[in-house]
C-alpha cells in the first residue's frame, strides 16, 4: 500500500509536458482581428448588396447586348422605357388598376387564411374538415382553371380577385396550422397553470408564439397573390400591368414590356419588406430590442 | 437497507397537517400505458416533498395532476380538502424549461400570472418587481428572456411562480436544464427559500443528490407503473452552513441506502 502511494506520487513528480504541441512556436497569439475601415467597409451588408444587384444589371446589360434574343433589351433601355412610362403617368395607370383585384385578394387571403389556419391549429376537427381543400387548392395547376372560373364568375373583378386568392390563401393557411398547432407545449401549461382562460391562452400564448410563423406564411403568400394578379390579368382580359406586358409586347416595344414586369417585382418586393417591418414594429419586441 | 443507513433517516411520521393529498390515483395514457397505479400519499404542510424515481415512473405526471394540468384516469387530489378540478390561484408551477414567453420582458413574464388574476397594471408591477430583486434579477426587468443565461431564466420562472402567492409551489426538475455550478447555488437558495417562505412545496426530481439534500420527505416511486415505493424523511438539520449538509453522514447514508434501492429497477 504504502509502496503503491508511493509509485503514485514519484509518477505525479515525473510529470511533465514532454509533447511539443504544434501551435507553440507559431508566435501569434489568437486575438480578435481589428477592421480596418476598407474591409469593413467592403462587407457591409450594403455594400454587398449592392455589388448583387450590380452583378445582375451587369449580367443583364450583357446579356441584351450580345444579344441573346432580338426581343431582349439591356438593362440601359429597360430603365429607359420604365423611366417615360413613368413620366406619362401609364404606370401609375396600370397600377390603379391592378391593384384593385391584388387588394382585395390579398386582404381578403390574409384575413380568412390566417382565420381558418388558426381555427386548424385549434380544432382537430376543423383541420380535418378544412386542409384538404387547401393541400388540393396548393398543388392546383392554376392556369387550368381560370376558364373555369372564367366560365362561372365572368371576365371582371371577381375572376381576378379569385384567381389572386388561390395563389396566395394555401399557404397561408397552412402556416398558420403549423404555427398554432406547433405552440410549445409547456407554455401552453404555463398559461393554464397561471389560470389563463382559454380565450387568454389563444390570445396571449398560442398568436404570439405562432406569429412569426404566420408571418412567414404571409409573405409567402403575398408574394403568390403578386403573381396571381399579373397571371389574371395576362390570362382572363388583359387590364393594368398585364395590359401593358401584353399590348408592348404585341407591338414590339420590348424595353416597356421589361419594364413593366419589373416595376411590378419590384412594388411586390417592397411590398413584402414593408410587412417584414410591420412584423417586427408590432408582434416581436424582443427582436426589437437587440437591433 | 442496511442497518447503519436506517439510524439517518426514519420510516415517515403520520401527516397531520396536509396541504395536498393523493387518493388513489391512477393514469393511464391511451387506454394502454399505465403510468401511475394507486397512488396514496399526503403532502405535509409547510415542507419539502420530493417524488424521486427513474425515468419513466412517472413522478411529472403525478405532479402535473396535482398541478391539475392532467387529469387523473382514477382517483382523487385535495388541496386544503378540496377536489382537484383543474389549476387552481393555491398552486403555482415552476417549469423544467422555464416555459418563458420569449415575446415578453422579465417584468411581463413575472406578472404573467397577476395579469390573469386580474390585478390592476401598477399593482401587478409593483409586486413582480419585488419579487424579481428576491431571486436577484434587479435591473433585468426590462430584459427579453433571450438575452439571460439558463440559471436567470430559471429565477424569472421562480419569480413568476412565488409573485402568485400560491400555497404549494410545484417544481418540475426545475434545475436540471441548468449546470452543475448554478444548480448547487439554487439548491442552497431554495433551502433559504424554505426557511424563509413557509410554503409547501413539491419538488420533481432525478437526482438522489438534490433530492436529499433539498427534501423534509422524499416519495420513492418504482418504475413503470408509477408506485410508492418507500417514503423517506432524512435526519438532517437543514438550520447552519449548507455546504455542512453535504458532509454529513446521514446526507451520505441517505443517498446511498437511495441509490440501493433505486438500482434494482435499472436492471
Amino acid at each position: 500500500m504504502a509502496e503503491h502511494r508511493a509509485g503514485i506520487e514519484a509518477a505525479h513528480q515525473g510529470y511533465r509536458f514532454s509533447r511539443v504541441f504544434p501551435f507553440q512556436g507559431s508566435g501569434k497569439a489568437l486575438r480578435e482581428k481589428r477592421p480596418n475601415a476598407l474591409a469593413s467597409f467592403a462587407t457591409h451588408h450594403f455594400t454587398l448588396n449592392f455589388l448583387s444587384a450590380a452583378a445582375l444589371c451587369g449580367a443583364w446589360e450583357w446579356a441584351g447586348l450580345v444579344p441573346i434574343s432580338p426581343a431582349f433589351p439591356t438593362f440601359g433601355e429597360t430603365m429607359g422605357a420604365l423611366w417615360s412610362i413613368s413620366a406619362d403617368g401609364s404606370l401609375a395607370g396600370a397600377f390603379a388598376v391592378t391593384l384593385q383585384p391584388l387588394a382585395l385578394g390579398l386582404v381578403v387571403s390574409m384575413v380568412l387564411g390566417v382565420g381558418i389556419g388558426v381555427a386548424m391549429g385549434l380544432s382537430t376537427k376543423t383541420e380535418w374538415l378544412a386542409s384538404p381543400i387547401f393541400i388540393v387548392a396548393q398543388s392546383a395547376p392554376l392556369a387550368a382553371l381560370i376558364p373555369l372560373i372564367v366560365f362561372a364568375y365572368g371576365i371582371g373583378l371577381t375572376s381576378k380577385t379569385i384567381v389572386v386568392c388561390i395563389m396566395a390563401m394555401p399557404v397561408i393557411v397552412l402556416n398558420s396550422f403549423a404555427a398554432v398547432r406547433h405552440t410549445p407545449k409547456s407554455l401552453i401549461e404555463m398559461g393554464e397553470s397561471f389560470l389563463a382562460t382559454r380565450r387568454k391562452v389563444i390570445i396571449r400564448i398560442i398568436l404570439p408564439a405562432a406569429s412569426p410563423v404566420i408571418f412567414a406564411g404571409l409573405r409567402l403568400g403575398c408574394a403568390s397573390g403578386f403573381i396571381g394578379a399579373v397571371l389574371a390579368e395576362l390570362l382572363i382580359t388583359p387590364t393594368g400591368v398585364g395590359d401593358l406586358i401584353t399590348y408592348s409586347r404585341s407591338i414590339a416595344d420590348y424595353p416597356t414590356m421589361y419594364a413593366a414586369i419589373l416595376s411590378i417585382m419590384a412594388f411586390s418586393v417592397l411590398f413584402i419588406e414593408v410587412l417584414s417591418r410591420v412584423e417586427v414594429m408590432i408582434f416581436r419586441p424582443e427582436k426589437r430590442a437587440v437591433s | 437497507m442496511t442497518a447503519l443507513a436506517h439510524q439517518f433517516f426514519t420510516e415517515p411520521s403520520p401527516v397531520t397537517d396536509c396541504a395536498v393529498s393523493v387518493r388513489n390515483v391512477g393514469k393511464v395514457y391511451a387506454g394502454v400505458v399505465t403510468a401511475l397505479e394507486n397512488i396514496n400519499v399526503d403532502f405535509p404542510r409547510g415542507q419539502l416533498t420530493s417524488l424521486l424515481g427513474p425515468s419513466g415512473c412517472g413522478k411529472t405526471t403525478l405532479l402535473k395532476i396535482i398541478a391539475g394540468l392532467l387529469p387523473a384516469t382514477s382517483g382523487e387530489v385535495l388541496v386544503n380538502d378540496l377536489p382537484v378540478a383543474g389549476p387552481g390561484p393555491e398552486r403555482a408551477f415552476v417549469f423544467q424549461d422555464f416555459a418563458l414567453m420569449p415575446w415578453a420582458n422579465v417584468l411581463r413574464n413575472v406578472a404573467f400570472g397577476l395579469e390573469m388574476r386580474g390585478i390592476a397594471k401598477s399593482e401587478r408591477e409593483e409586486i413582480a418587481r419585488s419579487h424579481i430583486a428576491q431571486v436577484g434579477l434587479a435591473g433585468f426587468e426590462a430584459r427579453y428572456p433571450h438575452e439571460l443565461s439558463g440559471g436567470m431564466r430559471q429565477r424569472v420562472g421562480l419569480a413568476r411562480a412565488l409573485a402568485v402567492n400560491a400555497d404549494v409551489l410545484l417544481m418540475d426538475e426545475p434545475f436540471s436544464a441548468v449546470d452543475e455550478q448554478i444548480r448547487r447555488k439554487f439548491q442552497e437558495d431554495l433551502l433559504t427559500l424554505i426557511a424563509r417562505e413557509k410554503r409547501t412545496f413539491i419538488f420533481v426530481t432525478h437526482s438522489i443528490e438534490e433530492a436529499v439534500y433539498v427534501s423534509d420527505r422524499i416519495v420513492l416511486l418504482s418504475a413503470r407503473p408509477g408506485r410508492i415505493a418507500q417514503i423517506i424523511e432524512p435526519a438532517i438539520e437543514r438550520g447552519g452552513d449548507p455546504d455542512a449538509i453535504r458532509r454529513h453522514p446521514a446526507y451520505l447514508d441517505t443517498v446511498d441506502a437511495i441509490w440501493q434501492s433505486l438500482k434494482t429497477y435499472l436492471e
